[in-house]
């Protein structure tokens, strides 16, 4: 067992086992932290495939800003006058064997698939990715750049709408 | 048959981890992620598995580009990741409006749409 296998297999089993507490858990508070990890055991599993711009960048946007924002949305959705922070599950049972059968397919088409592995396929890390993803999003992605940023200032602008209370308008004083 | 694979895709590289266990961890999360979306009652599990399933897909895209020695797949993560911030943002707050009105984040009591 080599470097490489070890810190594979290591971050694999920090995602898995973060992932099931996310799923499984009952307490709120556990499944948001457990996420954590599996972002962490991710951007590890990034950084072993030499994808060192989207580990730090998986840090920066899913630890620092989606994983706070579901914080955020758990302390403030919690009822805080009975304590309602554990969640039911239902209809356990018929969900479970769907999924069993969906895990199943797609499993076995990963497992077994002969996948096509290119020659170059060391290429990459010679050097950092970051330039090539730069260059490329400038140059042949340019359009999906520019909407990803509309996309953006769509998705604050419309947040911050619904989020407002609804009776700030009574606060501001009419202008007739 | 195990053996060819791995050989094939360790063949002259460093990189010992075969394609198959990158796919197979991304497709765990992907049925965690559905399991949670189906199963749990409460609207931000069903968030973060939603994030979950998306972290599988990021995976699976990272790890076909590296393998196919293309930095396309990790452009296409950065859109992916950009798409799942304005979700969260839109989502959670769509999530605290509804809490606001009703005073519950149970799916199953928020049927006000069902005609």
């Amino acid at each position: 067992m080599n470097m490489y296998e070890i810190i594979f297999y290591f971050f694999a089993f920090i995602t898995v086992a973060s992932a099931s507490v996310v799923v499984f858990s009952r307490n709120i508070i556990y499944a948001a932290f457990s996420l954590l990890f599996t972002f962490f055991g991710v951007a590890g599993i990034y950084v072993l495939l030499n994808a060192d711009f989207l580990a730090i960048t998986q840090l920066l946007i899913y630890v620092g800003g989606i994983l706070v924002l579901l914080l955020f949305g758990v302390m403030l959705t919690t009822n805080t006058v009975n304590i309602d922070i554990k969640s039911g599950s239902m209809n356990v049972l018929a969900a479970a064997s769907v999924v069993a059968a969906l895990a199943g397919l797609l499993g076995g088409v990963f497992w077994t698939s002969d996948w096509f592995v290119s020659k170059q396929m060391g290429e990459l890390p010679a050097q950092t990715t970051s330039k090539e993803i730069g260059t490329a999003l400038i140059t042949t992605h340019v359009l999906p750049f520019e909407i990803a940023s509309v996309i953006l200032l769509v998705a604050i602008v419309g947040a911050a709408m619904m989020a407002r209370r609804e009776g700030i308008k009574s606060q501001i004083p009419s202008s007739k | 048959m195990r053996a060819r694979r791995e050989c094939l895709a360790c063949r002259e590289k460093k990189v010992m981890i075969p394609l198959n266990h990158y796919l197979l961890l991304s497709a765990f999360l992907f049925s965690c992620g559905v399991l949670g979306v189906v199963v749990r009652r409460n609207a931000i599990i069903v968030f973060m598995s939603i994030e979950l399933m998306l972290n599988a897909v990021n995976l699976s895209l990272v790890a076909f580009g590296q393998f196919l020695g293309d930095a396309t797949g990790q452009m296409l993560v950065f859109f992916v990741m950009v798409v799942a911030a304005a979700e969260a943002a839109v989502g959670l707050a769509i999530i605290i409006s509804l809490f606001r009105n009703k005073q519950t984040v149970n799916i199953d009591e928020l049927n006000i749409l069902k005609w």
